[in-house]
């Protein structure tokens, strides 16, 4: 399932959610990312999402990666609008039969939200406002999944 | 009508975030040039490298007929989560 919202949420409440009611899962992976404050420098991050399409591509690579590692399950949920520093602004779950296939489709999904999902991020921070683009080693970590696992 | 979105950097080049268009341009290189001719920074900025367009939500490639009714989103280059 893909969420996105302007709410906050809680990731252990999350993740307890997800785990309940499983009889043939035996590895359910999770992961939060924060965002950060750098030091002071960043006061809040805007991220811009263009609802019905941004969920549909994230669903779509979902699908993909369902079927590319064998999953039982997928949770994301992604926060949008202004989120502060220490805020939980993503969160992947994953379950499988076993723990390889639910790590690795954590770590690829993460790879693929960081650079490739249809968001737009703003910093907002004491020297002003800019828009953010994927780093290099966003894109390193991406590419790191085209060969086969 | 058409109604046109525009995301990230392109919406606070062009200082609005959505607006609507009637009757709605025929095609998409109409509204273009509608765009360009309100505001020359914006006309270019969306034929810019990278800049993708969704109408309806499905991404189009190229020139496309625009119906009545129809969400033309502008999606510059994105940032990931």
């Amino acid at each position: 399932m893909i969420r996105l919202q302007t709410e906050p949420f809680e990731p252990g409440a999350l993740l307890a959610q997800f785990s309940a009611g499983r009889s043939e899962t035996g590895a359910v992976v999770s992961f939060t990312g924060l965002a950060r404050g750098e030091a002071g420098s960043v006061e809040r991050l805007e991220l811009e999402a263009c609802p019905g399409f941004t969920d549909a591509e994230i669903a779509r690579f979902a699908d993909e990666a369902s079927l590319r590692f064998n999953l039982h399950d997928v949770l994301i949920v992604h926060r949008t609008g202004q989120i502060a520093p220490g805020e939980a602004i993503v969160f992947v779950a994953t379950a499988s039969v076993h723990r390889r296939e639910a790590f690795e489709a954590a770590d690829y999904l993460m790879d693929y939200l960081k650079s490739r999902a249809p968001f737009w991020k703003k910093q907002h921070g004491r020297d002003g406002a800019a828009w953010i683009e994927p780093t290099d080693r966003d894109h390193d970590d991406l590419k790191r999944w085209s060969t086969t696992p | 009508m058409a109604r046109v979105l525009l995301f990230g950097p392109l919406r606070d080049l062009a200082g609005w975030r959505e607006r609507t268009f009637d009757p709605a341009p025929a095609t998409l290189s109409a509204l273009r040039s509608v765009l360009a001719s309100l505001d020359a920074a914006l006309g270019e900025a969306i034929d810019g490298k990278g800049v993708q367009v969704a109408v309806d939500k499905a991404l189009v490639r190229g020139d496309v007929a625009l119906s009545p009714g129809c969400e033309i989103a502008f999606l510059p280059p994105m940032s990931g989560g």
